[in-house]
């Protein structure tokens, strides 16, 4: 086993949406460097029960980097201070004896916190259900070989289809602007020719939706694009505005 | 209880056909009379309720999670089958149906199996559609691997990410639905019991998981898809929310649970690493197709990997299944694993852990085509365990992964309770004893896209379905149940935590319920486990309230429910009195050590009915009949 370190930890605790939350302080005296950073606060979860005090909330489920529910702002950082890496997935060798650490949630208007380092992220899911599917049921697809798609765009379009939809990227913005969730999947879908007949309808529908879901507006800050776990670049977004211009040019919707 | 297979009677190879076409239609105009419930939204719920949505029925679909989208469904990595033969190398619907019953260990029912294999095909062809991004040839055709044991290439993918993009795809198909109104979605939302009415099931009771609120919800079916169990040994591969309780739920209902022991342990999976362990990261098993699995010759041997010279390693997969080699079935090489390290040859700090060397392939193809092929996996070992698979071989044991057991089903995926389906992992269905890589995902989306929408409507067409509301009395009583449940976990105020309760219970079952069981062993857990449980309504302690988020309170409501399911899985480990597929009974093995079947006693699915906490349950038996698969010891040498 390799040697322990002393940590401590100023955690955001809230206990709802509606009430002032604060930061509260804990010591933790033998960490492992081959914990993850979640495993340390089961350590302390587990701790805080035995003295009778309520545990952290805070979320998680896959633990591997996948499937986008884990989340905490880490001195200022949206999972933390290694690149590629959503919370879950951080271990603890990077820190060092003696840091201290600050845990936060994600902070944006469109991500109420639900309690402690918890947050609502069904605008998300809302962009979503506004245009980021192509429209097709099942059983009137044709022979999956029967459109070939080049191995290139196959590659961008899924590069743009890795975002694991954490909200990282919004948590990141100076503005809380929702852009590059947003442009990955308008990237992913608009890239391929399944999705070419919805393409212009798609991306004004789900840019309106997320304006009226109070996220903010794009200022080319590129935080987001620093901190998403998936490394999902900022080109998307142009390529999203390029569409958008387009599609309000050529093939206007009415949105209501 | 009497199990009816329904299974159609006549060549296989039109049943599924003739099925369809015997089976009752609702009138398209009758469909958004009903509405069907759906309780879970991985690729099984997501695909099922999308699917009965664009059919015109009305659809409520639940989960726990804040989005469909992180079902557990996304962790999948490696790919999904279908029969396609893109690569003209023989494969076909025959193999495929052939190579799924084999691995299976001739534990499950032809008739399904082949229905799997035949509809595998309209999977990739509707996924492709839904601009699910799988990986392509330069010439812009889709692109195939070997996987798990298969000697075809049939294994679609998307980068190591396949069931994340399979999963958006239904996850998309259902967000549509959901903006044109025909399924109304309720997130953070968990199913806490399943309600009957004249022996029909008729809706369910749900807790908000932010505000604590218990309501209920009619409906006119139930479908189940809540995915697996394997985390009744705490740790394993799943994701840390996967439990039992919906599936337990209906259990107690009078829905039988078929074959329960029938747990898969995948042999790719990071070691444990300490105490604070709090779950096992899997290692894709495509990786087995470029990496040797090693260990050294002698025991005790802590010399670093490099420094062992090449006539000091045992290549043990090779040399025990020349034929096979490092691609040897999930079960045959998880034990394979074991052995060696019951050997004392394991490697890595605690001694249970075996090499999985890239040296070969990095020499043969180079590093930057590894890094191609398996980029993320490698970046994702280093990560956690702070080594370079570049540099140094990957350690691996392996850990529990899947769970073939399951609530019992029809050929209509129907279970003991009318009107109460169950789709994906949650049911027993197609895998037998052992699933083969790959054919989880072909098997989810089969339920949901393209089976259960056709037989709910056979259900609902021929049922009798009086008109039920949430008011009726049965709803009531129901959440009065649930609420003093949870308000009773709040009320014991003990001494430790849910997840030491957790803890005790996971040790105990993969020591004697995990990879290989004893009659003796099984014994003891059955004795065991019931003094856990007391303990655990004695002396738990859940702080904080039922009326917001309270995570340790959902956890325990959850291992509450496996202190019970434990006790199932015993008893039927207990009564497997053979070896078969992942099962393995140290008493029943050949004379080189592979599972030894017994099918003149045990070709039967075990569906056990419950029969009231602390009491044995009740054994029923579906007799199974191999017509087109002969009944084989399973050789991969
Ligand atoms: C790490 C890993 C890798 C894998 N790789 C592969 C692979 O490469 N190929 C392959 O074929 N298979 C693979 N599998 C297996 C496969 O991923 C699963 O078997 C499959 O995805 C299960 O899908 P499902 O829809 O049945 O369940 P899940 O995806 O687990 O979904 C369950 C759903 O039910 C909901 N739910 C559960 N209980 C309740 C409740 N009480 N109330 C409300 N909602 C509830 C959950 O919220 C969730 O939405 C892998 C599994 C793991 C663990
Ligand atoms: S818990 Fe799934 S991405 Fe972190």
């Amino acid at each position: 086993m390799s040697e322990t370190m002393k940590l401590v930890l100023n955690v955001w605790r809230q206990p709802d949406a509606t009430t002032k939350g604060d930061f509260e302080r804990f010591e933790i005296p033998d960490v492992s460097p081959d914990m993850s950073f979640l495993e340390m606060l089961d350590v302390l979860n587990e701790r805080l029960t035995q003295k009778g005090q309520e545990t952290i909330a805070f979320d998680h489920d896959c633990r591997e980097g996948i499937c986008g529910t884990c989340g905490i702002v880490i001195n200022g950082v949206p999972h933390g201070p290694q690149k590629l890496t959503t919370t879950c997935q951080l271990h603890m060798r990077k820190f060092k004896d003696g840091d201290e650490l600050w845990l936060e949630p994600w902070r944006s208007t469109a991500f109420p916190v639900i309690k402690d380092l918890v947050v609502d992220r069904s605008s998300f899911d809302r962009i979503i259900q506004a245009g980021g599917f192509i429209s097709v049921g099942a059983g009137s697809a044709p022979d999956a070989n029967a459109i070939p798609i080049g191995k290139e765009v196959a590659e961008q379009a899924m590069d743009a289809a890795a975002c694991i939809g954490c909200g990282a990227c919004v948590a990141a913005c100076p503005n809380a602007s929702a852009m590059l969730f947003t442009a990955a999947k308008v990237g992913h879908l608009g890239l391929l020719p399944q999705g070419q007949p919805e393409r212009y309808e798609r991306v004004q529908k789900m840019v309106a939706t997320m304006d009226n879901e109070n996220f903010g507006a794009c200022t080319n800050h590129a935080e987001c694009e620093a901190s998403c776990p998936k490394g999902i670049s900022i080109d998307f977004i142009a390529m999203m505005n390029r569409d958008l211009l387009k599609g309000a040019v050529q093939h206007p919707i009415e949105l209501d | 209880m009497e199990l009816r297979s329904n299974a159609p009677d006549g060549p296989i190879q039109d049943s599924w056909d003739n099925h369809r076409f015997n089976m009752k239609l609702v009138n398209p105009s009758n469909k958004r009379k009903y509405d069907v419930i759906v309780v879970g939204s991985g690729l099984a719920g997501a695909s099922a309720a999308a699917t009965m949505a664009e059919l015109g029925y009305n659809v409520k679909c639940f989960t726990f999670h804040d989005s469909p989208r992180r079902a557990h469904s996304i962790a999948a990595q490696g790919g999904i089958n279908a029969a396609k033969n893109y690569q003209n190398d023989g494969d076909s619907i025959y193999r495929l149906f052939y190579d799924t019953v084999k691995g299976g260990d001739f534990r499950s029912r032809e008739a399904n199996v082949y229905r799997l294999a035949q509809i595998s095909v309209n999977i990739i062809d509707q996924c492709a559609a839904q601009g699910v991004p799988f990986a392509r040839e330069y010439g812009g055709m889709l692109s195939n691997r070997s996987f798990g044991g298969a000697q075809v290439s049939r294994t679609f993918y998307a980068r190591g990410q396949t069931g994340q993009q399979l999963l958006l795809g239904a996850y998309q198909a259902l967000s549509r639905q959901i903006s044109l109104g025909k399924v109304e979605m309720f997130t953070k939302c968990e199913m806490m019991d399943v309600v009957l009415v004249d022996g029909q099931a008729r809706g369910i009771v749900t807790r908000d998981l932010n505000t604590g609120e218990i309501s209920s919800h009619a409906g006119h079916a139930v479908v189940l898809a809540t995915g697996g169990y394997s985390t009744a040994f705490y740790l394993s591969t799943n994701a840390m929310n996967c439990n039992v309780m919906a599936a337990f739920r209906a259990h107690r209902k009078g829905a039988a649970f078929a074959n329960p022991c029938y747990t898969q342990i995948h042999p790719t999976c990071i070691p444990v690493s300490g105490d604070h362990q709090s779950k096992l990261t899997l290692m894709s098993e495509s990786l087995r197709n470029d990496g040797r699995v090693w260990v050294p010759k002698k025991a005790n041997d802590t010399r670093a990997p490099g420094d062992i010279p090449e006539g000091e390693r045992d290549y043990y997969l090779e040399r025990k299944y020349p034929s096979f080699g490092n691609l040897a079935p999930r079960d045959i090489s998880s034990r394979a694993a074991k052995e060696v390290c019951d050997e004392g040859r394991g490697v890595g700090p605690s001694g249970f852990g075996v090499y999985l060397d890239f040296a070969d392939a990095i020499g043969r193809v180079g590093e930057d085509t590894i890094r191609e092929r398996y980029g993320n996996l490698f970046d994702m070992y280093e990560r956690i365990t702070g080594e370079n698979p570049y540099k140094r071989p990957m350690r691996i044991y392996p850990a529990p992964h899947y769970t073939m057991g399951g609530l019992w089903v029809d050929y209509n995926l129907m279970s003991t309770i009318d009107g109460l389906h169950v789709i994906g992992e949650a049911n027993f269905s197609d895998h037998g004893a052992n699933r083969l890589g790959a054919s989880a995902l072909m098997q989810g989306l089969a339920d949901g896209y393209f089976v259960l929408p056709y037989t709910i409507g056979n259900y609902l067409a021929s049922a009798k379905l009086d008109p039920v509301g949430n008011d009726h009395t049965a709803f009531a009583e129901a959440e009065a149940q649930v609420a003093a449940r949870m308000q009773r976990l709040l009320d014991i105020n003990g001494t430790r935590s849910v997840d030491s309760f957790h803890k005790e219970l996971g040790r105990l079952m993969w020591e004697k319920c995990g990879m290989a069981r004893t009659e003796a062993g099984l014994k003891e857990a059955l004795v065991e486990i019931p003094k856990i449980r007391e303990r655990f309504w004695k002396d738990v302690r859940v702080l904080g309230s039922g009326e917001s988020l309270n995570q340790s309170l959902e956890k325990a409501a959850r291992v509450a429910d496996f202190m019970e399911f434990a006790e199932l899985m015993c008893h039927d480990a207990l009564d497997r009195d053979e070896s078969c597929g992942a099962h393995f009974r140290t008493e029943h093995q050949t004379d080189d050590g592979e599972a030894k079947r017994n099918d003149e006693k045990y070709s039967y699915v075990a569906a056990w009915e419950y029969q009231g906490e602390g009491n044995a349950p009740k054994l029923h038996k579906e007799q199974l009949d191999f017509e087109y698969v002969k009944l084989a010891q399973r050789s991969y040498k």
